[in-house]
C-alpha cells in the first residue's frame, strides 16, 4: 500500500485563543479544512501564524477554543498523541541518526514491525527522490536534501495533516522555486491536508488551494489565491498582496453603477468599492503593474526612478500634489520625465480609510 | 645610478618570490599579535604544573633507600598503602556517578524554568562556600548531637543516634554536596546546547517523554556527560579536607591523598610522597581514558538540527 494520509473529512478550528501574558497571539481564530486541501497561513512576522501552527501540533496549549478532527476533540492531546506530521523551519533532523533512521523514527515509535518500517522508508525516500542518500547523516546533506528528509519523515507516518513552518526560508532562491513545486507534488501524491506557514505571498499564491491571511493574531481573509490577488477584503490585506499604491482619497459625488469616482493625487480615478467607506476617508489600492503610462491617462506624474525588471520597468514618481506613486512601464523612462498614468477601473480597489 | 636600476629590475622578481610576507603566513595559521596573550598562561602552566610534575616524577625515582623503583615497590606491597587506591575509588566513583545522574533530571527541569537564574544561583552557592564550610555544617547537622538525630529521636523514629559522620557516609554526603553544583552547571550547559526543536519533532512523530529522552536527548548528551564525568571525577578523586574532617582518616576513608600527606609531612619522605602523587595521577588518568574511550562508541557530532 503506498503512503497516503490518514482519512478524515474535516479539521475544524473553533475560536482559538492563545495569549502570552498580556499579549494575545491568537484572537478567536476559526477555520475549517477538508482532506486534500493545501492551506497557506500567510502574514507578516508576529501575526500569529506560527503560534497557530504550534497550537495545532500540540507544542503550545490553547488558552481558549477547541480543535476537532471530525467528531474527535484533539486540542487536549499531547503532540505525540495527535499523529500530525510537522516540518520545522530548521528541519530539526536528528543529527545522530542516519537519513533512514530519521525517516523511520515515527514508524518505530508506533511499534511497527521492522520489515514494514524498511519498506515504507524506501517508499518515502523514493517520493522525495533521495534513495542514494539513505545511509548518510543529516550533517552530510545539503540544505535542500535535509529539507526533503524532513518532509519524508513527516509524511511517512501517513498523517491526516502535515504542518509546515516556513520550510523554505533557509534555502537559496533557486532551490526555493524547485521545492515549491516539489512540496505541492508530494501533497497531491499522498492526499492529506497540508497547512503551510509562510510570510512570502508569492509562495502562498503559487502553492495553496486556499490562503488564510493573518494579522495581529486574527484572520483577516480566507480565500483562493485568485480571490486574494484580485479582491483583497481589507486595505491591510491588499498591502500584503502587493498593492503598493495605497493612497488616501476622497469619494466624489455622482458615482454611478459602473463604479465610483475618487479624487486621488490631484486627479480623478474610477474604481470598485470593496468596503463601504465615508466620503472623505477612503483608501485607493492599485498594483504597480496595473498603473501604466497612457496618452489619455488621468494621473499626471513626474518620474523619480526606474528599475529594469526584465519585461517592465518598475518606476516610482510623484503626482502633481506630491503623492508618491509606483507604476510599471514597458518603455524606458528617464528621471524627471512627465508621464500620464491610467488604470483599469476594475483593478482600482477602494477601501475604508483607517479611522485612527 | 646602476644601483637603482638594478633594484628596479629586481623588484618585481623579489615581490614574486616573497608574495606572502611572514605576517600574512602566520595569520593564515591563526597566529597574530593577539596570540601573545597566551604567553602568561603558558608560563603559568609550565611553572606551576609541568615543572613541579616533572620534578616530582624524577624525585619519586630517588628513594631514601633502595633502587629507583623502591618507592613504588613499597607502595604496592603494603596493603596500608595500596588499599588507599580502593578507598579513594570507592568514594570518588559513586559520588561522581551519582552527581552526574542526578544532574540530568534537574537540568532537564531547570532548562524549562522561567526563573532559571535564581535557581542556578541557589544551586551554585555551595561552590562558593568551599569544602571546609560544608564539612563543618554537616558535622553540626548530622552529628550525634545534630538536629537531624535529635529530631528523629524526639519523634521516636530512632532510639540511638544514626552514625552519619566520621565514616564513609559523611564523606560521601559532603562529596555529593560540594561536587553537585559543578556537575549540574556542566550538564545544564550541555542540555541547553541540544536544539529544543529536535524534541518537538520527536514528539510530533509520536515519541512520549520517555522515548524522547532515550532516543534523542541521551544520545546527544553522552559526549557531554563523559567529559562532565571526567572533570567531576578528577575533582572528587583528590578529596582531602572532607575525608579528614568528616571521615575516618585512619580507617574507612583513608584516601590516597592522606597517604601522600602522611608520607610528606609525617615521615618527611618527599620522594615517597611524590611516588604516591604519581600513582594518584596515573589512576585518575586511567579512569579518564576509560571514560573517554567509552564515549567514542557514540555519536560525536553537533547537537543541532539543521544547517542553522
Amino acid at each position: 500500500m503506498p503512503i497516503a494520509g490518514r482519512d478524515f473529512r474535516e479539521l475544524r478550528l473553533e475560536d482559538l485563543n492563545r495569549s502570552f501574558g498580556t499579549l494575545n497571539a491568537l484572537k478567536s481564530v476559526s477555520l475549517s479544512i477538508k482532506r486534500g486541501e493545501f492551506i497557506a497561513l500567510l502574514g507578516p512576522s508576529g501575526c500569529g501564524k506560527s503560534t497557530a501552527l504550534n497550537c495545532l501540533a500540540g507544542l503550545l496549549t490553547l488558552t481558549g477554543g477547541s480543535i476537532w478532527l471530525d467528531q474527535t476533540r484533539i486540542d487536549r492531546l499531547k503532540p505525540e498523541e495527535r499523529g500530525f506530521g510537522m516540518v520545522f523551519q530548521n528541519y530539526a533532523l536528528f543529527p545522530h541518526m542516519t537519513v533512514r533512521r530519521n525517516i523511520g523514527f515515527g514508524l518505530a515509535m508506533q511499534g511497527k514491525p521492522k520489515e514494514e518500517i524498511a519498506r515504507k522508508v524506501e517508499e518515502a525516500l523514493a517520493i522525495v527522490r533521495l534513495n542514494q542518500q539513505g545511509d548518510k547523516l543529516p550533517g552530510q546533506l545539503s540544505g535542500g536534501q535535509q529539507q526533503r528528509v524532513a518532509i519524508a519523515r513527516a509524511i511517512v507516518i501517513e498523517p491526516p495533516l502535515v504542518l509546515m513552518d516556513e520550510p523554505l526560508s533557509n534555502l537559496d532562491a533557486k532551490l526555493r522555486l524547485e521545492m515549491r513545486a516539489e512540496i505541492r507534488r508530494i501533497h497531491d501524491l499522498i492526499g492529506s491536508a497540508t497547512i503551510y506557514v509562510t510570510h512570502d505571498q508569492e509562495e502562498a499564491l503559487s502553492m495553496a488551494d486556499r490562503i488564510v491571511v493573518m494579522r495581529d493574531g486574527t484572520v483577516r481573509q480566507v480565500g483562493t489565491p485568485p480571490e486574494l490577488y484580485a479582491r483583497p477584503a481589507h486595505a491591510d490585506v491588499a498591502e500584503f498582496m502587493g498593492y503598493r499604491n495605497l493612497l488616501p482619497a476622497r469619494v466624489l459625488e455622482g458615482s454611478g453603477a459602473d463604479g465610483i469616482h475618487v479624487s486621488v493625487g490631484g486627479a480623478v480615478l474610477k474604481g470598485v468599492a470593496i468596503e463601504q467607506c465615508p466620503a472623505d476617508q477612503a483608501i485607493v489600492a492599485v498594483r504597480p503593474d496595473d498603473l501604466r503610462p497612457a496618452s489619455d491617462g488621468p494621473v499626471a506624474a513626474i518620474v523619480e526612478s526606474a528599475q529594469y525588471h526584465g519585461r517592465d520597468f518598475y518606476c516610482s514618481g510623484r503626482a502633481s500634489d506630491g503623492t508618491e506613486l509606483y507604476f510599471c512601464s514597458q518603455q524606458p523612462l528617464r528621471k524627471g520625465e512627465k508621464v500620464l498614468l491610467a488604470a483599469d477601473p476594475t483593478r482600482v480597489l477602494i477601501y475604508a480609510g483607517a479611522s485612527s | 645610478m646602476t644601483h637603482t636600476a638594478d633594484r628596479l629590475a629586481r623588484a618585481p622578481q623579489e615581490s614574486a618570490q616573497d608574495r606572502t610576507p611572514w605576517r600574512v603566513r602566520l595569520a593564515l595559521h591563526d597566529i597574530d599579535g593577539v596570540t601573545l596573550l597566551v604567553v602568561p598562561a603558558v608560563l603559568f602552566v609550565l611553572g606551576l604544573f609541568a615543572y613541579p610534575f616533572l620534578y616530582g616524577l624524577v624525585l619519586s625515582f630517588k628513594p631514601r633507600a633502595g633502587d629507583f623503583l623502591a618507592n613504588y615497590r613499597k607502595f604496592f606491597s603494603d596493603p596500608f598503602l595500596y588499599d588507599t587506591i580502593y578507598a579513594t575509588l570507592r568514594l570518588a566513583l559513586p559520588a561522581t556517578i551519582i552527581n552526574v545522574l542526578i544532574s540530568i533530571p534537574v537540568a532537564l527541569r531547570v532548562r524549562k524554568m522561567h526563573r532559571r537564574r535564581l535557581l542556578t544561583t541557589i544551586l551554585v552557592i555551595p561552590i562558593t562556600l568551599g569544602t571546609v564550610l560544608i564539612a563543618e555544617g554537616l558535622l553540626n547537622y548530622l552529628g550525634p548531637q545534630g538536629w537531624l538525630n535529635r529530631t528523629l529521636m524526639l519523634f521516636g523514629v530512632i532510639s540511638t543516634p544514626l552514625r552519619l559522620v566520621h565514616n564513609y557516609t559523611g564523606v560521601m554526603l559532603s562529596l555529593i554536596l560540594s561536587g553537585f553544583p559543578f556537575t549540574f552547571l556542566l550538564t545544564l550547559s550541555y542540555i541547553t546546547g541540544i536544539d529544543a526543536s529536535l524534541e518537538q519533532a520527536a514528539a510530533t512523530l509520536g515519541a512520549g517523554a520517555r522515548a524522547r529522552f532515550r532516543h534523542i536527548v541521551l544520545p546527544l548528551l553522552v559526549q557531554g556527560l563523559a567529559v562532565n564525568f571526567c572533570l567531576s571525577f578528577v575533582q572528587t578523586f583528590s578529596v582531602f579536607p572532607s575525608a579528614v574532617l568528616l571521615g575516618a582518616p585512619a580507617g574507612d576513608t583513608r584516601v590516597i591523598s592522606i597517604a601522600a600527606y602522611q608520607a610528606a609531612y609525617e615521615q618527611y619522605d618527599a620522594s615517597m610522597a611524590s611516588a604516591i602523587a604519581m600513582i594518584m595521577g596515573f589512576v585518575q588518568l586511567a579512569v579518564v581514558l576509560l571514560a573517554l574511550a567509552g564515549r567514542s562508541l557514540f555519536y560525536r557530532g553537533a547537537a543541532g538540527g539543521g544547517k542553522g
